[in-house]
């Protein structure tokens, strides 16, 4: 019995036979289960970008938050012109098929940052990026602009949300990252994401973003306070990567020539 | 291993024959998964369903399995089980899977279930072997949990994500050990069991493996 079954032809037959019966296994998972783990993406993304915009609230259903996302307007932005580009631009029929951060690995669709300039700790940046934007009445209400940049151990990747006057910060969240629970996780603190809500981002020269984040807190006789905001205790180099990546998104390399055009309504 | 009977493969390792407790395995996703209690009950699920479904597998098959190559059709099955495991996590408990992230992928790496399949299901039938399987995966949650539970209450002032003792940042009173959360925790907890475990049941001290003679040779003086 021990001998037949160790024979060379036996052994290729359970190995071939195993490896079938596996890989339908497995693919017929991953092809039944697709639908709604892309359903699941695509909701957790909404669900981001309302919670940036402070729009979710809790106990929302499928359905709910769905809605909401539809009064926004998807659109894409060439960030070194500030103006939008139609998604065939990039390839995609939906601009909510565009996958900003796949679109930076690839060289036809993204430039290098020079390292002198790159505060963000990015590397890469893509050349067109996906904004929402929320109109009513014709009147701009809010923008929504994705963020990421480097913290103390990841990549952070988030949402910043902007009142109509393209100043005025309306919220601010992260919804991927790996920084340390209890010290940089408390990013996710909702009293510490509640600070950023009414600050400003730009000084009177609307160009260079001035957000930072201070040590000892914030008060009302804090100079500058309407940029300020109290960092992370324990997280120097998270709050670090924070102010550095929300100044280098809001930058000239980032969206400012894209909100200056918008704010003169030139786009 | 022979005759042994159902009860006994399923409930000894959960206290006498504890995977992680008294064979030391299986410690790596025991560090990284157990900051909350939500996160670690999903993967103990995990762990317990490829274990017992690994150990079924194995078992159906082991009379045709070739000696040769046991250990990489061993391997295959266990690496389905889990990608199956994961694409049902990614479609029904997201929120959950993405906390979990790489973990349930590297629970094929998991000695336990390698262990068994290798140890107990070429041995034995099929219903026995599932039945160990569901209890070392016990066993595994059983430690897991532990670890999790005072990982969670010290850590976070919280258990299964629900505030009993609000923090600092939150606006409570409580200051939170931050320490509880990072890594070497976990370790310090086993640790702690593994202690409390042996003193409870000292059977499972284990016998030094060599004696310190005494020093003899005067140095430096």
């Amino acid at each position: 019995m021990a001998k037949a079954k160790d024979t060379v032809s036996r052994t290729l037959m359970v190995a071939l036979v195993l490896s079938i019966v596996f890989s339908v296994v497995v693919s017929t998972a991953a092809v039944m289960l697709r639908p709604a783990q892309i359903q699941n993406q695509n909701l957790d993304i909404k669900t981001n970008i309302l919670s940036a915009a402070g729009m979710l609230q809790s106990g929302m259903s499928v359905e709910d938050i769905e809605e909401t996302f539809a009064r926004f307007d998807v659109r894409l932005v060439d960030l070194e012109t500030g103006q939008f580009v139609e998604p065939s631009a990039v390839g995609v029929e939906d601009p909510m098929k565009y996958d900003m951060y796949k679109a930076a690995s690839d060289p036809d669709m993204s430039t290098n940052i020079p390292a002198s300039e790159d505060k963000a700790g990015i590397k890469r940046r893509p050349d067109v990026a996906k904004i929402y934007m929320l109109q009513e009445g014709g009147e701009m209400v809010r923008v929504v602009l994705p963020i990421h940049g480097y913290g103390l151990w990841s990549t952070l990747y988030g949402f910043v949300s902007l009142e109509g006057d393209l100043n005025t910060i309306e919220g601010l969240g992260f919804y991927a990252h790996a920084e340390t629970p209890g010290l940089g996780g408390e990013v996710d603190n909702p009293r510490w994401k509640q600070q950023w809500v009414g600050k400003e981002l730009y000084g009177d020269d609307k160009t260079e973003p001035q957000i930072q984040l201070v040590k000892g807190g914030v008060s009302s006789d804090t100079r500058d306070r309407e940029h300020k905001i109290d960092a992370l205790s324990g997280a120097t180099l998270t709050s670090r990567g924070v102010q550095q990546l929300v100044n280098y998104w809001m930058g000239d390399r980032g969206f400012a020539p894209f909100l200056q055009k918008l704010r003169e309504g030139e786009v | 291993m022979a005759g042994a009977s159902a009860k006994q493969v399923l409930f000894e390792p959960i206290f006498s024959n504890n995977p992680i407790a008294l064979q030391i395995l299986g410690i790596c996703s025991a560090l990284a998964v157990t900051t909350s209690l939500n996160v670690t009950i999903v993967m103990c699920l995990a762990v317990i369903a490829v274990t017992a479904f690994s150990n079924l597998a194995v078992s159906l098959v082991r009379t045709q399995i070739p000696g040769s190559i046991r250990i990489i059709v061993q391997m295959t099955i266990i690496a389905s089980l889990v990608i199956v495991v994961d694409q049902i996590l990614k479609a029904y408990a997201y929120e959950i899977s993405k906390q979990l992230s790489v973990f349930v992928g590297l629970i094929i790496t998991n000695c336990i279930v390698m262990g068994r399949a290798e140890g107990f299901a070429m041995n034995n039938p099929p219903l026995l072997s599932f039945l160990d399987g569901v209890g070392n995966g016990l066993g595994y949650s059983v430690m897991l949990l532990f670890v999790a539970f005072f990982r969670e209450l010290i850590g976070a002032g919280s258990l299964f994500g629900l505030t009993l003792m609000p923090t600092v940042n939150e606006g409570g009173w409580y200051v939170p050990n931050g320490l509880l959360l990072l890594p070497p925790s976990a370790f310090f907890i086993i640790g702690l069991a593994i202690w409390g475990l042996r003193a409870w049941k000292p059977e499972q001290v284990e016998e030094p493996d060599f004696k310190m003679s005494r020093h003899k040779a005067k140095e430096a003086f």
